[in-house]
């Protein structure tokens, strides 16, 4: 179920477009924001919404990268991998976040903490390498800064 | 006209056509995959690249797609150009990066698009050393199988399904070369358009799952041209044999018919012709053992025929010939028409409005052209899919012509088109007493019972022409929205009116009539197509006969005791009551079928007929259109067609002209001098003694495999080939290897092209008429001599303590031989009654319960369905489900509130 | 050396607002164009001034706007874009001037909205840039409280609505089009050209797309003229250009430069040059999907022709620089996975070969490369050129693969030959699963 706040948030967004369907991706964020991801039924929910299908809608959000369609961790961790980050060593920190987290790309930890993923290029390639957590951007990263930035998530 | 250059040589083609259509058309091969002449190109594939050079100087080119290229006068291309076809043949290595070797396992193979592409291009030897990626593929219904490794993603599937079909529950999922097209979860795919698929799909990712249940390859299959028994629409189909059971139908295209696609009644309702439930055998009830040899049989039926005093009743499932020469045999003056009297009297109605009305009934092409279109109570998803699947079309004309032409955009552009429109439609206005499936195109819906429907409708002819009768005491509310009806039906080049028989109603009918009518009279190109019943239900309107209740009464009333019964079920005709007492009175009964039903219990001598693919025949569609269905492969001799057999008893029993006949062609001829109004079926499809180059037309293709050996566990001598002495098809692989004329293809091949496109080859111009002209003869044309009708009813009151029952119609459960159909069965929906919610609350009933009424004597016990549309006072009952009786509706059904069901032993389900 | 476009950012500072902005000479062009110029004269002016593209494709942007149909039966409401999408790996420079002055951009979209008479307004930007998203929005808030935004803008009878998108991800969405329907809420596949956007763009009606340092420019072509604006730039290209420069230099970062300033004060003067210990091998002049230059073209002016000529194209800007320890196949290894990667699926060569060729080149990092692998290469490089595909990414991602093919060829063939990387400092790029 859809709660009041997200309806309103979506009514919203379908306030600026010519369909209610042209609204379904930033209702796919809005319930993303409140959830962390998109459940199928969260899907369902939207698409009825937004008078969509669910493969429709599905459709559109399995295009996207950055719509979850599984459950993450608290935190999302997205590592760039892009070309001044590879350059620029980002493997190092990769493996020390694999090591630290016992967690792959696409693994989330087994305390739910964190959810370790790939990404491609933060746009801020003089300061590479580098990583976001949810919405903080960390730049010039070095391995021995790693445990310092994670502990700051719970 | 443009002249363009392939390869230095100068040809003429369309102006405005994409060059990939061109090349075709002019029947030169140029592989490609997205592209598909009904949905226009969206350049995804890649596959059909050309050189295109700026002048005749330009030496160097560059490589175009040629489906998104425009032809332009003095064009220059090039097929030939070395680096085009080596881009061509590295596509085909792109796709086969991922496409696994499986041919000899895939259902596909030897009917595969790829598989012909891949050759085209000469792409031979796999370069790509690393691994496939795999996917898991999805339960998908009875209907078809799915296979995603197969899959090349051209994304054909999901345009047809989604764009085309207006399909919800089929789509691309994830993207780059993880792409997925399937469901959002395993499930019944919910279109009732999803069996074409299988010819949509290049390869074998969407494939038949009956076929599959007795799987043939195309080139082991005999086929031959038939015509859809299922509805009304006489959709073009293709059906193959081997081993003597139908292994599948497939779409046979007909440019003003069907054009590409099938229903999945039509597509997978073939399957009752090898169920279990034949009949096989002519039984002779009063001998033991009952089933007995066909020259048994034939005695006893002339035997009985020549003590009794006899009637015949027909069929609108039957073909014309049976029917005819069924009346032959007992006279015009005892031969009745085996449909309800609504029916009967509504189909004339039909007739009447398209013979004699001002307005030209559409084929399927023109209806996808009409630019509004005014739905009068018809369900048309329900009961002539294929017209949902026109009209779904017709919806894109207005802004395609305003917008799209505006913009400078071709038609073809399907991606470019659908950007510029978004979700814009033009004006289609549905009039019914349930929701449909078409609803969610509408401009307006609107719901009522079918006296206000009609009332709405002559509504709307009063506004367009004043000489339609005005409708007395209408709303504000409804003349407002008759007033937008009109007025878009008025500002539209092409509008279209529809309606028919299946609300049972003959206002609506006549209301449709005075609107096609009114815009006639103001000199707008407007057109009304009309579905009836089934698929020969014009066919035997034009031919004539009595009524079934002048049948019952004529044996009830003791004028005759012996009832020739053809191809039909009467206990979906009439009350069950009313069937029993008739078939009880009879002396003797004879029913010819090919199933065992109710009646055929009743029969005292069965005679098997055969089925649609055993036998040949002539069928009128809705439009009027006579078609030929071809039989597609011999039988034993107890099976043969129902003129066949009537036709034997006539001349055993020495009636002089059916004595006179040597086969099939003689009695078309008989047909077509006695009865004008069906004169030129004839012209249908060519005789049985036509040859080209001195041969037949053979039904197997020259790779057919097993002749010799096919029957070797019975018998190691060869058989002898089956002779088809009525029509100019052959049994066999033998005979003339071109392209047939365009009435008698029996499957669709060219060098090169084993899969259905090679239907392109079959075409004028790709997508447009087969070559010869698309088969079917139009018998009507209007004349308009009507008036106006000035029937115009009363508004619906409802009835206290009843409810006015109406049909409600199922793709999958209405129709009698498909309901025999072990896929289709899977689809049929319980019975049910669907009421209105508030007359629900009313009566405290809720949704699940049981309610019980009786209609015309009938009792029916069926669990409720709640409906917020449904008319306050009306209720609706699903149409020839099995389980559910035959009641004539509409009618009052009475309320049985204090019914102790379960000793009414009527109730069936 | 004038920097108009940076004047006011300083890096670390909160960003000018409105009555700052205003008080440096902020929203002068605003009035300018609504109270003293035709939407007309505002095209030819833009066009005068030889203000090309920024987003990579150097298209003349007075002229792209020509195209928008206008009078009073052109299709409405029109549309203008900024793509703040920036997905091209390597580039960071819209950033600065997203974060840093965003009124500046909003001034240049209402200018540019009005000379297309554009009622709508989007900035659609990458969901990365969570400071400039949150920046963008507190600007477009004072705009509209201001009266530069909204109905009858500075009582000119001008309307404009302005609205912030954040994207999903997906590098397709900068392709303008791709852009387009992933602002519909659809999947972002490219559309094909013709209909060009200026025809049938945003849900089907006459849209521009411009780039965000492009619309930066606007309102000081528009305040001091075409001719100010051609000679800031040093050669026949106009303007200033924001460059960039990461990868192993000593002070990596982004600067505005007059357009035409070289490669090799990009890289010694102002990037520092390269890091102790590490040399100069090659570069990417303009985000990933350009192609390498060497040494030898360190003294080419960074402009649109003179990159051109030299094989490559300008792009973004910014560029990457490839030093002697980065394996230079396993550099190309990471561009083509996430061109691979970020392929949207929908033909054919692109959504099969980019996986083809990433296979190929991980097998040469493992040191399992065959000799034909470089022949399949090589006709991919072939095939996957512009027109062959549907739009521009694969010939984006071969652009990088061709020239390094053929400057560093050898590192190829030892890679095969001595199967194993010879970067041991590197080892293999490993792939994200």
């Amino acid at each position: 179920m859809l709660t009041t706040e997200e309806k309103y948030q979506i009514d919203h967004e379908i306030s600026l477009v010519p369909t209610p369907k042209n609204a379904c991706i930033e209702a796919l964020k809005i319930v993303q924001h409140s959830h962390g991801w998109v459940s199928d039924e969260s899907l369902k929910d939207v698409a009825d919404y937004v008078g969509m299908s669910t493969a429709e809608l599905d459709s559109v959000a399995t295009f996207y990268n950055l719509i979850f369609r599984r459950p993450v961790g608290r935190h999302v961790i997205l590592l760039c991998d892009s070309i001044s980050c590879y350059v620029m060593g980002y493997e190092d920190i990769r493996n020390k976040l694999f090591e630290k987290l016992s967690i792959k790309y696409g693994q989330t930890t087994a305390d739910g903490r964190f959810t370790l993923l790939p990404n491609c290029c933060l746009g801020t390639c003089d300061c590479a390498p580098a990583l976001m957590i949810d919405n903080d951007l960390y730049r010039n990263l070095t391995v021995e800064q790693l445990d310092e930035i994670l502990m700051k998530y719970t | 006209m443009a002249t363009i250059y392939i390869d230095n040589k100068p040809y003429d083609v369309k102006a405005g056509k994409n060059l990939l259509e061109a090349c075709l058309s002019l029947g030169l091969d140029l592989p490609y995959f997205c592209y598909h002449p009904a949905m226009g190109s969206i350049g995804a594939c890649r596959q059909c690249a050309v050189k295109v050079y700026r002048d005749e100087n330009d030496t160097k080119g560059k490589l175009f797609m040629s489906c998104m290229e425009q032809v332009r006068e003095g064009m220059r291309v090039s097929i030939a150009d070395l680096e085009a076809k080596e881009f061509r043949a590295h596509i085909i290595g792109w796709l086969m990066t991922n496409h696994p070797h499986d041919c000899a396992v895939c259902d596909e193979g030897g009917s595969c698009h790829l598989q012909d592409m891949t050759v085209m291009t000469g792409h031979n030897y796999r370069q790509y050393r690393f691994d496939k990626r795999t996917y898991i593929n999805q339960y998908l219904g009875p209907f078809l199988n799915h296979e995603m490794n197969r899959c090349i993603q051209c994304y054909r599937c999901v345009r047809y399904y989604k764009d085309y079909a207006g399909g919800k529950d089929l789509d691309v999922f994830a993207a780059h070369n993880h792409l997925y097209f399937g469901r959002a979860e395993d499930g019944v795919l919910e279109s009732e358009f999803s069996g074409n698929l299988a010819e949509v799909c290049p390869t074998g990712v969407f494939t038949d799952k009956t076929l599959k249940q007795h799987y043939t390859r195309k080139w082991d299959l005999t086929s031959a041209p038939s015509v859809c028994h299922h509805c009304s629409l006489g959709c073009n189909t293709i059906a193959g044999e081997r081993y003597g059971t139908i292994r599948n139908i497939t779409n046979r295209y007909n440019g003003e018919v069907n054009g590409y696609f099938l229903c999945d009644r039509g597509r997978f309702g073939y399957e009752f012709v090898n169920s279990a439930g034949r009949v096989r055998m002519p039984l002779v009830r009063q001998m033991l053992p009952e089933a007995t040899d066909k020259y048994t049989a034939l005695k006893a039926t002339a035997s009985a025929l020549k003590a009794g005093r006899v009637i015949g009743i027909g069929s609108p499932r039957a073909s014309l010939e049976s029917n005819y020469v069924l009346r032959k045999l007992v006279g015009e003056d005892n031969f009745h028409h085996g449909v309800s009297d609504t029916s009967h009297d509504l189909v004339d109605l039909a007739l009447n409005i398209l013979s004699e009305g001002s307005a030209p009934t559409p084929t399927l092409q023109e209806t996808e052209q009409c630019d509004a279109v005014f739905i009068l109570g018809e369900d048309l998803t329900n009961t002539a899919p294929l017209m949902a699947l026109a009209v779904r079309q017709s919806v894109r004309q207005k802004p395609m012509l305003e917008q799209v032409s505006k913009a400078n955009i071709p038609v073809w552009q399907d991606a470019a088109a659908r950007a510029l429109i978004q979700s814009e439609q033009g004006p289609l206005f549905m009039a019914h007493y349930t929701p449909t499936k078409l609803d969610e195109l509408a401009t307006k819906t609107y719901f009522n019972a079918p006296d206000d429907i009609a009332r709405l409708g002559f509504a709307v002819a009063n506004l367009i022409h004043p000489d339609s009768p005005e409708v007395r005491g209408i709303s504000e509310e409804d003349q407002a929205l008759a007033q937008q009806i009109a007025d878009a039906l008025m500002q539209a080049n092409k509008p279209l009116v529809i309606s028919g028989t299946s609300s049972g109603n003959e206002r609506v009918l006549k209301a449709a009539a005075n609107i096609s009518h009114a815009l006639i009279a103001r000199e707008k190109a407007a057109s009304i197509s009309l579905v009836v019943p089934e698929c020969n239900s014009m066919g035997l309107a034009l031919m004539g006969g009595h009524k079934l209740e002048s049948a019952f009464e004529a044996v009830l009333n003791d004028y005759a005791d012996t009832v020739i019964i053809l191809e039909n079920d009467l206990f979906r005709r009439a009350s069950t009551a009313r069937v029993t007492q008739f078939l009880d009175r009879c002396e003797q009964v004879i029913v010819l079928d090919h199933l065992h039903n109710a009646t055929t219990e009743k029969a005292d001598i069965l005679l098997p007929v055969g089925a649609f693919s055993e036998a040949d025949g002539t069928l009128i569609n809705n439009e009027g259109r006579a078609q030929r269905f071809f039989q597609v492969h011999a039988t034993p001799e107890e099976i043969q067609e129902s003129w066949h057999w009537l036709a034997e008893l006539g001349t055993i029993m020495a009636d002089e002209q059916i004595s006179s006949w040597q086969g099939y062609d003689d009695i078309v001829k008989a047909l077509t001098d006695e009865i004008p109004a069906l004169r030129s079926i004839k012209k249908a499809a060519p005789t049985s003694d036509f040859r080209i180059a001195g041969q037949k037309i053979p039904r197997e293709p020259h790779r057919f495999s097993g002749r010799t050996s096919m029957l070797a566990n019975i018998n190691v001598s060869e058989p002898k080939p089956p002779q088809d002495p009525d029509s100019p098809l052959s049994y066999t692989m033998e005979g003339y290897r071109g392209q047939p004329p365009s009435s008698a293809i029996p499957f669709f091949w060219s060098p090169g092209w084993n899969s259905v496109q090679a239907t392109n080859k079959y075409q004028q111009e790709v997508g447009g008429h087969l070559k010869g002209g698309d088969p079917g003869v139009r018998l009507i044309e209007p004349i308009g001599t009507a008036p106006f009708s000035v029937a115009v009813p009363q508004a619906f009151i409802p009835l206290e303590g009843h409810l006015y029952m109406l049909p409600l119609h199922h793709t999958f459960g209405s129709e009698e031989l498909s309901n025999q159909a072990a896929a289709i069965r899977e689809r049929i929906p319980e019975p049910y009654v669907t009421i209105n919610a508030t007359d629900a609350q009313r009566m405290k009933l809720s949704e699940g319960q049981l309610l019980s009424f009786s209609i015309e004597g009938q009792v029916y016990q069926l669990p409720i369905k709640l409906s917020q549309i449904i008319p306050s006072g009306a209720a609706g009952m699903p149409n020839g489900l099995p389980g559910v009786p035959f009641a004539e509706l509409p009618a009052w059904a009475i309320l049985n509130r204090d019914i102790k069901w379960k000793k009414q032993p009527q109730t069936t389900f | 050396m004038e920097k108009p476009l940076t004047q006011h950012i300083v890096p670390g500072r909160k960003p000018l607002n409105l009555q700052e902005y205003e008080k440096v000479g902020g929203y002068q062009s605003v009035r300018k164009v609504l109270k003293e110029m035709t939407p007309q004269e505002v095209q030819t002016l833009v066009k005068d001034s030889n203000l090309r593209g920024r987003g990579g494709a150097g298209f003349n942007t007075g002229l792209k706007w020509s195209f928008v149909p206008m009078g009073d039966d052109a299709a409405t409401p029109k549309y203008l874009v900024a793509n703040a999408d920036e997905m091209e790996p390597g580039t960071f420079k819209d950033r600065v001037l997203l974060e840093g002055n965003p009124h500046q951009l909003i001034e240049g979209m209402i200018v540019s909205a009005y000379a297309i008479q554009a009622s709508i307004s989007y900035v659609f930007m990458r969901w990365a840039y969570k400071l400039a998203a949150k920046e963008i929005t507190q600007a477009i808030h004072e705009a509209y409280d201001a009266g530069y935004l909204g109905k009858n803008i500075l009582g000119s009878g001008f309307d404009l609505e302005m609205h912030l998108h954040t994207g999903v991800g997906r590098y397709m969405c900068g392709e303008e089009t791709a852009l387009l329907n992933a602002l519909e809420g659809k999947r972002a596949n490219p559309r094909a050209k013709p209909p060009f956007p200026q025809v049938s763009g945003l849900f089907g009606k006459p849209t521009i797309v411009n780039n965000v340092e492009t619309l930066c420019n606007i309102p000081h072509i528009i305040n001091k003229g075409a001719e100010w604006f051609k000679k800031l730039g040093l050669t026949e290209d106009a303007g200033t250009k924001l460059y960039g420069v990461s990868g192993r230099v000593k002070t990596p970062g982004c600067w505005e430069l007059p357009m035409g300033t070289t490669i090799r004060e990009l890289l010694e003067v102002h990037a520092g040059g390269m890091q102790d210990g590490y040399l100069f091998k090659g570069l990417l002049p303009g985000g990933a999907s350009t192609d390498f230059l060497v040494e030898e073209h360190l003294d080419l002016p960074m402009d649109y022709p003179s990159i051109q000529n030299a094989g490559s194209r300008m792009g973004t800007g910014t560029m990457i620089i490839l030093d002697d320890q980065t394996c230079p196949v396993g550099f190309v290894h990471n561009l083509q996975h996430f061109f691979a990667q970020e392929s949207c699926g929908f033909c054919t060569p692109c959504r099969e070969g980019l996986p083809w060729v990433e296979k190929i080149l991980l097998a040469l990092d493992r040191g399992e490369g065959k000799p034909e692998h470089l022949l399949t290469l090589d006709f991919h490089t072939k095939y996957l050129g512009p027109g062959n595909t549907f739009c521009a990414l694969a010939p984006g991602a071969m652009e990088p693969l061709q020239s390094a093919l053929k400057y560093f060829r050898e590192d190829f063939e030892r890679h095969i030959h001595e199967h194993h990387c010879p970067w041991s400092k590197t080892t293999a790029w490993q792939p994200s699963t």
